[in-house]
């Protein structure tokens, strides 16, 4: 998808993919940044860097109104009101994000 | 001259692909007026005892098929269409999960028109398929009795993705000690309000709550 984009812009060198990993997207990061060399291998990437930005779930509160950052996806509890919570309106990120480029 | 690296915004999700086809899925079930439940759980949870349970105890009064999914053989396509419903085998190779594509294809040839209900049985895993979406409208998670009651703050993402959860082999819980609060209580904290329901597919016990709890959700969707 990255190499995708490469080209699209005219097949410009990339020296860098930006990830956007969250927290319950269901992918380890550590997994992904140890296969990602072996992916670029003998594409336009390879050589090029993965720089993953991890995600925190942010949730709706309903109590609190407002979106509330939990500390642990084994708890879906609010940090304030420490009311369950059960609305995640951030935290499946699985995105490629931008691209670091040189021209 | 030397150049200078510049960041472009890009902003892909990885799993489009899979996203549009579940996309598109979705809109053919609802379009044919067909409810479609997938089951995850770690294998050997008891998911296709209980889809088999499910199909013999839905047949007489809907239109009922399933497609199911495994790395290899057809063993559970065979034990299914005991129930005399349409089944379908997807066998994924060396694939942990199913994708919507997959789903796409096997179900070339089938009237979706003709079916009332549709589920599918994914990958035994619970880890890989809480990213791909495959057009359901409910997704099940099971969790026997004999795997311990801590399974939902192992793996919190698929429980965290589900809409209902589903104990099963209940009739085992005692032999094993099986504390049921305690799951509860953990089911609670990684999905609060989350439904959860027990059942024994063996014995039949709790059957009859989850296909009313499946038929409502059908009515009212």
């Amino acid at each position: 998808m990255a190499e995708e984009e490469a080209d699209h812009r005219g097949g410009l060198r990339v020296n860098a993919v930006h990830l956007k990993l969250g927290a319950l997207a269901g992918v380890v990061k550590e997994a992904l940044l140890s296969s990602y060399e072996l992916a670029c291998e003998g594409t336009g990437l390879q050589g090029s860097r993965l720089v993953i930005d991890e995600i925190p779930v942010v949730v709706n509160c309903p109590r609190c109104l407002g979106p509330r950052t939990v500390d642990s996806i084994q708890w879906f509890v609010c940090p304030e009101c420490k009311g369950p919570v059960s609305e995640v309106i951030q935290g499946r990120e699985l995105q490629v994000f931008a691209l670091e480029i040189e021209e | 001259m030397s150049s200078q690296p510049r960041l472009v915004e890009v902003r892909q999700n990885v799993l489009k692909q899979n996203d549009i086809v579940a996309r598109e899925l979705r809109q053919r079930f609802h379009d044919a007026g067909v409810y479609v439940a997938s089951l995850v759980s770690s294998p050997g949870s008891g998911k296709t005892a209980f889809l088999e349970k499910t199909l013999t105890l839905l047949r007489p009064d809907f239109r009922v098929a399933a497609l199911v999914g495994d790395l290899a053989t057809d063993n559970d396509a065979v034990r299914l269409a005991r129930s005399q419903a349409q089944v379908r085998q997807i066998t994924t190779g060396t694939l942990c999960h199913l994708e919507a594509a997959m789903v796409r294809t096997a179900l070339e040839g089938w009237d979706l028109n003709e079916l009332d209900f549709l589920f599918i049985e994914n990958v035994g895993n619970l880890v890989c398929p809480s990213s791909y979406d495959v057009g359901e409208n409910l997704r099940v998670v099971l969790l026997s009795v004999t795997e311990g009651e801590d399974k939902p703050l192992k793996y919190p993402t698929i429980f965290n993705t589900a809409d209902v959860a589903v104990l099963t082999k209940m009739d085992l819980a005692e032999a094993v000690e099986f504390d049921l609060d305690a799951a509860r209580a953990n089911v609670e904290r990684v999905r609060p309000g989350m439904p959860l329901l027990e059942v024994s597919s063996k014995k039949g016990v709790g059957m009859d709550d989850w296909l009313a709890f499946l038929r409502h959700l059908s009515r009212t969707r």
